[in-house]
């Protein structure tokens, strides 16, 4: 057991991160743009080569957010009361379920309840209603049709009439307002995996998900990874990291070492926050100004580093290489040190 | 001005692509324009295409359509009947005929959209409106005269089509009137055993690119391995694949301006840059090369003399001196052969030209291309004597073993049926008939090798030329018709150990032609820094490259200089005498130069190492 741990062990001055990037790279160019099926909003998720650039430069949002909402076990365990869940978390807006109108000479909204979409959704008039009560106080009903008067707009000097653009706007805010879920969540489809059901949808409100109480807020997931830090922290961030990566390479049945997946995540993750792999990220801050200046903005950095009379001293691979020295990796880091002869 | 209404449901008629009327029934109105094409009233280049979801009718009359010529079918009938297939036989009617009678029409794409094709005559449907003049019509020139296409994968045709047109043989018949930068004309050529009616049509025996081989489908110590080939070395003596390489170089009399000009004579020992006697040993007294002096290397072909670059190289005595630089052609070194031809003509300025033709022999060697017309292709693994090769019983030896692992994943069968129909062909006194879709057959091949006492399926035993043993299996053997590709070795072969370097950048010269070193890229480096070889690295990119050892000042840390006339070593910033030798790359040098002109000052401050 001693020696198998011992002979494991990488050697001193390995280059892990050359390595570690080749490992990634070369089964990188084997990726096909082949794309799975997937229902609901799975279907067109960015796999392969365009996820893993927009896992390594640290995008704020992915290309299409998703989220796992894993459930309570006694729900989970049922497809009708999972499919329940995931209509009250899937969002709708006033524009799902309504018409809405505005007059821009009288200055008030017109919202008409369409009873067909409602009763597709399960949204009735009241809930509609009530969605809309935050707008104005003077709301009138007749029938399905709700008229929101909007005669006054409350200012700090008092009152002040509502210009048209301002009903416009309102308009849209209305069409936008959440009758019922999720703000954030779309599409939510149930699927089953490892014995129970859990709901897959857009977006990646973990806060709104978490507050439904069916959900499980322990196992909430989602593919982006900036929330994620927000809100569970950076190692939480750094596993996410290596699991979306290693999910990019398993699809695509390429086969990496996980110790090369976290290494690129540690390097990502170590200061405390997210960098990317990249001139604003890992690559930008480099210590030596020869390495910045040869991989990318050369001038910039010259520049720089002559204002503030920077000081090149030599510790990266790169920088040796441009000088004409030996690298500080492997067998140039070596030094022989002969102990001091006895007198 | 008001625009006239279009009728509803009338068609819009279009000439080349601009509208120019309607007419309130495209669709007859198209029938009758191609029966008036048919009755020879409308040209038979005129192309009329109906299209039914827009209601469009196009009439085309372009330059640059593509067409391709169809058998008029009606009511299922082809209009090529018995009566008129027997009259073309009789040499009463020929294809221009067709045309004018309108059994032949010319489809261009847009036309074809409106075309409902049968293939085969067998296959005419009622609702056909054309068929196919034979199946073999799908393929171009160059698809038409592979053999079996019918047989092999498509990507293999692809490939054997792109090969096709890489094949040496004779390129144009009048190749020794030619002074072409570059021609290969082949010693041998043989029109292929198995060929396609196209390859007839086309007159491609006059112009055949390959030889008919003997071929046998077996391994051979390795040496064929992964698409090798090995081939009878006595065969390539006989003068197998044997190629005759064709080079012009050509220099002129340039003229400059001050009215001086360039001279095409023998230079003497006082021009500038005289490359010695040696140089021009195979010069006429005019300066031009004998022919059929064997050249080689770095020898003169045109000896020219140029005027002085600067003109005011004038002497002390105020005379002009006519120093005239030396600027003779010469021929590229590594390259060598005789003297085909030279050619004094006027250029295209109206100076005289000089041109000269160096032929040289290319036999096959290892590592040069070759390719059947299956997409089949490799290079040569060995030249092995006759007598090492395997033989059977009466003495036949393969001209080239070939691996039968080049078959299974490839799919390319057409391959082992040209084998077949090759041997067929020989034994039978014939030539294979292999068009696509229509060829002769493997039950006619096999009845031509079973009547000549061999056996059915091709296969001969063979004795090994080696140990003189009988091979204990089967051999697949037959003639394959085989192309020789211009990618031959002694054209690209190149190796460097020491050379030429960049003025600039004191870094190796890239390319063949100057001699220059592979370049050692960044993916390369990365290798090494992977792997941890920080000396080797230090070694590929500065001792093997553009090492220099520069003064920097101890002072200052700017680049110093030696003093030549006062014999010190003096930095010229700080008159700093205290200046140590660095070892750098040029390359760093030159960044640091660089730098400077950006106005940013570097400096190298200096540490002992150790």
């Amino acid at each position: 057991m001693a020696s198998k741990k011992q002979s494991v062990k990488i050697t001193p001055f390995e280059a892990v991160g050359v390595v570690a990037a080749q490992s990634i790279g070369e089964p990188g160019t084997q990726m096909t743009m082949r794309t799975f099926h997937y229902a609901g909003v799975a279907e067109h998720v960015p796999t392969g080569l365009p996820r893993l650039i927009e896992i390594v430069d640290a995008k704020k949002e992915p290309k299409k957010p998703i989220i796992d909402i894993y459930l309570k076990k006694s729900i989970a365990k049922s497809s009708s009361e999972s499919e329940k869940v995931a209509k009250e978390i899937s969002s709708l807006y006033v524009d799902d379920v309504a018409k809405v109108e505005d007059d821009l000479e009288k200055l008030y909204i017109a919202v008409t309840y369409n009873e067909k979409d409602g009763k597709a959704q399960g949204v009735t008039f009241a809930a509609l209603k009530k969605a809309l009560q935050d707008f104005s106080e003077n709301q009138k009903v007749e029938g399905h049709q709700i008229t929101i008067k909007l005669g006054k707009k409350k200012t700090k000097t008092g009152e002040k009439k509502m210009t048209a653009k301002a009903v416009r706007k309102m308009t849209q805010k209305v069409r936008q307002a959440l009758v019922r879920g999720v703000q954030g969540i779309y599409k939510a489809v149930v699927l089953k995996g490892d014995g129970e059901y859990f709901i897959r949808a857009g977006g990646f409100n973990i806060v709104g998900a978490c507050q439904h109480p069916s959900v499980d807020p322990a196992r909430v997931y989602t593919n982006n990874i900036k929330e994620i830090e927000k809100n569970y922290g950076i190692e939480a961030a750094r596993n996410a990291i290596v699991r979306e990566i290693k999910d990019v390479m398993d699809m695509q049945k390429l086969f990496v070492d996980i110790r090369h997946i976290m290494l690129i995540a540690d390097a990502m993750t170590y200061s405390g926050n997210i960098k990317s792999i990249g001139r604003h990220g890992l690559s930008g801050e480099k210590v030596g100004v020869l390495g910045r200046a040869a991989f990318e903005e050369t001038i910039k950095h010259l520049i720089n580093a002559s204002a503030f009379s920077e000081e090149e001293s030599l510790v990266g691979v790169t920088e040796n290489i441009i000088v004409g020295q030996t690298v500080p990796v492997g067998t140039g880091r070596v030094k022989l040190v002969m102990k001091g002869q006895k007198k | 001005m008001k625009k006239k209404k279009k009728k509803p449901g009338a068609a819009s008629i279009f000439l080349n692509g601009k509208m120019v009327g309607t007419h309130p029934d495209g669709k007859s109105l198209s029938v009758r324009l191609r029966e008036r094409r048919r009755m020879n009233e409308l040209s038979s280049q005129v192309n009329i295409y109906y299209n039914e979801k827009l209601n469009e009718l196009h009439i085309l009359t372009d330059k640059g359509r593509v067409r391709r010529p169809y058998i008029v079918v009606e009511n299922g009938k082809s209009r090529l009947t018995p009566e008129i297939l027997g009259r073309l036989k009789n040499k009463e009617l020929n294809w221009h005929h067709l045309v004018k009678m309108g059994i032949i029409e010319f489809l261009d794409a847009q036309e074809e959209e409106n075309a409902y094709v049968a293939i085969k005559e067998e296959e005419l449907a009622p609702d056909h409106t054309h068929l196919e003049v034979h199946p073999a019509n799908i393929f171009g020139v160059v698809a038409g005269v592979l053999p079996y296409p019918e047989h092999n994968s498509s990507p293999r045709i692809t490939m054997a089509c792109a090969m096709a047109k890489q094949s040496l043989g004779i390129y144009t018949t009048n190749f020794n009137n030619r002074y072409d930068t570059r021609g290969y004309v082949m010693y041998y050529p043989q029109e292929p055993l198995v060929q396609t009616s196209v390859y007839k049509s086309l007159n491609l025996r006059e112009k055949a690119a390959g030889q008919n081989c003997i071929v046998a489908l077996t391994s051979y110590q390795g040496y064929n391995m992964a698409d090798a080939i090995v081939v009878n070395r006595s065969a390539i003596d006989r003068g197998l694949h044997r190629v005759a390489m064709f080079k012009t170089y050509e220099t002129e009399e340039r003229m400059y301006p001050g009215g001086q000009k360039d001279k095409i004579e023998l230079p003497t020992p006082e021009v500038v840059g005289y490359r010695g006697e040696e140089a021009y040993r195979y010069l006429d007294d005019d300066g031009i090369i004998v022919p059929e002096s064997e050249v080689k290397g770095k020898d003169v072909l045109v000896g020219k003399t140029s005027p002085p670059r600067f003109l005011e190289e004038i002497s002390v005595f105020g005379a002009v001196e006519e120093k005239k630089r030396e600027s003779s052609l010469s021929l590229k070194t590594g390259e060598s052969g005789k003297v085909d031809s030279v050619l004094v003509t006027e250029g295209p300025s109206g100076n005289r030209l000089v041109k000269a033709r160096i032929r040289s022999i290319k036999t096959p060697e290892i590592g040069d291309k070759l390719a059947s017309r299956h997409g089949q292709k490799g290079v040569i693994g060995l030249n092995v004597p006759q007598e090492g090769m395997p033989f059977t019983k009466s003495g036949i030896v393969p001209d080239l073993i070939v691996n039968p692992h080049a078959i299974p994943s490839r799919m390319t069968a057409g391959h082992l049926l040209e084998t077949l129909g090759g041997k067929a062909a020989c034994l039978g006194g014939m030539i294979a008939d292999s068009t696509a879709f229509s060829g002769d057959t493997e039950a006619q091949f096999k009845e031509v090798l079973t009547k000549n006492g061999f056996d059915e399926h091709g296969e001969e035993v063979l004795y090994d030329g080696l140990t003189g043993r009988k091979i204990n299996a089967k051999i697949f053997m037959g003639n394959v018709y085989y192309q020789r590709l211009h990618h031959l070795v002694s054209n690209k072969m190149h190796v460097r150990s020491r050379g030429p370097v960049q003025l600039l950048t004191h870094q190796p010269t890239e390319g063949r032609a100057r001699e220059g070193g592979l370049r050692f890229g960044e993916m390369e480096r990365d290798c090494l820094i992977g792997y941890g070889a920080s000396m080797l690295i230090k070694e590929r990119l500065l001792e093997e490259s553009d090492k220099t050892v520069q003064l920097i000042c101890t002072e200052c840390g700017s680049l110093a200089t030696h003093d030549y006339a006062r014999n010190r070593e003096v930095c010229p910033v700080c008159q700093n005498e205290s200046v140590e030798p660095v070892e750098m790359s040029y390359a760093f040098k030159l960044l640091l130069d660089e730098i400077k002109s950006l106005g940013i000052f570097p400096r190298v401050m200096l540490k002992r190492k150790g």
